[in-house]
């Protein structure tokens, strides 16, 4: 188990006060000024051996995305946008970063910002956060009135940051999107390139990083790369934020070692599995557009990009979001759910997407029924690797990839749920309605 | 995606509060001035909160305020989910049916709504209620959630978001949080780790000297 020493958030639960001195006396705001003395190629290159992956669900290598900004400063300002539109079912870690260790994100915002020479950041949360806005409200206003930021900020860099809100569309966690959103726009995503680095916010060159991301930099800085990085294994490295949700006995979040086994986590952290290890059915290891894995691939996966996305099971770590289902989870009721998710929530500028998900969703729920026909089931897949790949951004994907895992790992239960809707009503073949139904 | 239209019946007129504009200024001055239109989101809520939900003559005092054309901010208020088209009760339940709260028991909430306001959308007779299923609200180990008027209300049981209605009813106020008394997304009965007094102590706010600084020059 990870020792408290090696947690970054230290006030993960809230029981410890969110505000500046208490933060401060958990390291918050400590060295902040030898940072920016020492230049932002430095900072860059601390961020890049610590191997830091994005946080946000892709993992990009962090420092790496840092340092595709323009050297220079020329006729347009550069932002840096930090994405907190936490939407990605079975993911709430931003959340307790936010409500309960702000000045992280704060202070990591300001060195983020010095680092890529930006003089602004816009903090964008989703508009179902009230609670957490406020909490971020509450401590920038701290932070303005300690002069730790602002004009003439003890810092010596002159830094304005902006708590902005979105109102309920999960569309605007994808960068672009929340781009679009941030100018007053609704939130479908733009063509890449040109990437945002380049032309972002108001067509100047932003960074786009999710919360955690930012909120781990400047307590890595001041632990170093070295200890970040000899955490979890190569290519794998650092704490990271895990959710556990659903069939577990304890859920909850909890920062441990990235590498974790998945048992470990499961079993030591979350109570175990309600009913026991055996009463396991299946896994969706990081928030719900990844594949889901079986229970007996569950015993020895470890909890990293790398393991997770290997074959077969083609998973992802995503946001670190487990969610944990057991032997009474109705699968392919679960896995509909969520594809009505990725129906309601697709922004329908792409038809693969905004009718896609809308096609597989219906045939989901006639399968849930058993009211369908076995050439479906391949079929659905068929037109999920259709959506998947064709659209201009991952939602698509993200819609395809449940579907994929559930068929991979419970194509037998959707076979007997059909067989068994044809012998309770005496038939032999459903006449199943195609396409648009 | 989801479709979503204007009501069907509509106010004559709106007007901005001196409060509501008070606050839509402060959102201005966020942006750079000739990107005031960023602030067409917050003003939007602001409205919301100032009558309930987001009408058509609010919509256009909004065009007219951040000088933007009116087809834009509709775009805008149709789009996001979290803008009331129509009417909603002096109580508003937005109950995440996603996945990880549908798993511990998300259905049997929305049983106590549709028994105790009516079908989703519906305002209660007194007009005291109204409900929605909403994608994941993000809150997702303290599952299922309920968000009653912006504040999140955790681990329910039916039982539970009984007697919070209850207490809505009686004029009574409620407090968010856990149902069953958890510190935030920590396990229920408490967090074995963040436990070492080391870390708390103020040790880690004392002066350091970075590692890897560069020599100086």
């Amino acid at each position: 188990m990870l020792a408290d020493k090696d947690r970054i958030f230290l006030n993960l639960y809230g029981t410890r006060g969110a505000d500046l001195e208490s933060a401060k006396k958990r390291g918050a705001w400590n060295g902040t000024k030898d940072m920016l003395d020492a230049g932002r190629d430095w900072i860059i290159q601390q961020v890049k051996d610590s191997g830091l992956r994005g946080r946000g669900g892709a993992g990009f290598p962090t420092g790496l995305k840092w340092s595709f900004m323009p050297k220079e400063v020329k006729d347009r300002p550069h932002y840096l946008v930090v994405n907190a539109d936490e939407s990605e079912p079975g993911t709430c870690k931003d959340r307790d970063i936010m409500r309960h260790d702000p000045h992280l994100l704060i202070e990591g915002c300001l060195v983020a910002s010095f680092a890529m020479q930006a003089h602004v950041a816009y903090i964008y949360v989703r508009g179902e956060y009230v609670a957490e806005r406020e909490a971020m409200e509450r401590a920038i206003r701290e932070a303005y009135e300690a002069k730790l930021v602002g004009k003439n900020n003890v810092h010596g860099w002159d830094f304005d940051i902006y708590m902005h809100h979105g109102a309920g569309a999960y569309i605007c966690g994808e960068e672009t999107a929340l781009l679009e959103s941030l100018e007053g726009k609704k939130g479908q995503p733009r063509l890449k390139p040109p990437f945002p680095a380049n032309v972002g916010l108001y067509g100047c060159p932003t960074t786009v990083n999710n919360v955690e991301s930012i909120a781990v930099a400047p307590t890595i800085i001041r632990r170093g790369a070295k200890w970040f990085a000899g955490i979890g294994r190569a290519n794998n490295t650092g704490t990271k934020v895990f959710c556990v949700s659903g069939h577990v006995n304890k859920p909850l979040n909890i920062e441990e070692a990235m590498s974790i086994p998945l048992k470990t986590l499961l079993e030591e952290h979350a109570g175990g599995v309600r009913g026991g290890w055996g009463n396991l059915k299946a896994v969706i290891p990081g928030g719900s557009s990844v594949r889901m894995l079986k229970a007996e691939e569950c015993e020895t996966m470890l909890m990293d990009f790398d393991s997770l996305s290997a074959a077969p099971h083609r998973s992802g770590l995503g946001t670190a979001a487990v969610i944990v289902m057991d032997q009474s989870t109705d699968m392919i009721r679960a896995i509909s759910r969520i594809a009505y998710f990725y129906k309601h929530e697709s922004c329908g500028q792409c038809t693969p997407c905004r009718e896609g998900t809308g096609w597989m969703w219906r045939v989901l729920e006639r399968m849930a029924k058993g009211e369908a026909d076995h050439s479906e089931i391949d079929l659905l897949l068929d037109v999920a690797g259709q959506v998947e790949g064709h659209t201009i951004c991952a939602l698509g994907d993200a819609a395809a990839w449940p579907i994929q895992g559930l068929i991979r790992c419970f194509r037998g239960e959707i076979e007997q749920r059909i067989d068994r809707y044809r012998a309770a009503k005496g038939i032999h073949q459903v006449r199943t309605p195609v396409a648009a139904e | 995606m989801s479709v979503r239209r204007l009501a069907a019946e509509q106010p004559d007129s709106f007007a901005f509060a001196d409060a509501t504009m008070e606050q839509a200024r402060w959102w201005m001055a966020k942006y750079p001035p000739e990107r005031k239109q960023s602030a067409v989101i917050p003003i939007l809520w602001l409205v919301q909160k100032q009558e309930g939900w987001v009408s058509e003559p609010a919509i256009q005092a909004i065009s007219q305020l951040l000088e933007m054309p009116l087809i834009r901010v509709l775009e805008v208020a149709t789009f996001y989910t979290m803008f009331h088209l129509s009417p909603v009760g002096k109580h508003h339940f937005q109950l995440c049916g996603t996945t990880p709260c549908a798993l511990r028991g998300a259905e049997d909430l929305k049983e106590v709504c549709k028994n105790r306001i009516g079908p989703k959308h519906s305002v209660s007779a007194d007009g005291m209620f109204s409900w929605e299923e909403v994608e994941c609200v993000g809150a997702c180990v303290n599952a299922p959630v309920i968000a009653i008027d912006d504040y999140y209300h955790e681990d329910l049981t039916p039982d539970a978001l009984e007697a919070l209605m209850d207490k809505l009813a009686r004029g009574e106020k409620i407090e968010p949080g856990s149902a069953i008394g958890r510190d935030a997304s920590a396990p229920a009965g408490g967090a074995s780790a963040l436990t070492d007094p080391a870390m708390y102590d103020g040790s880690l706010g004392q002066k350091i000297t970075l590692p890897n600084l560069p020599e100086k020059v």
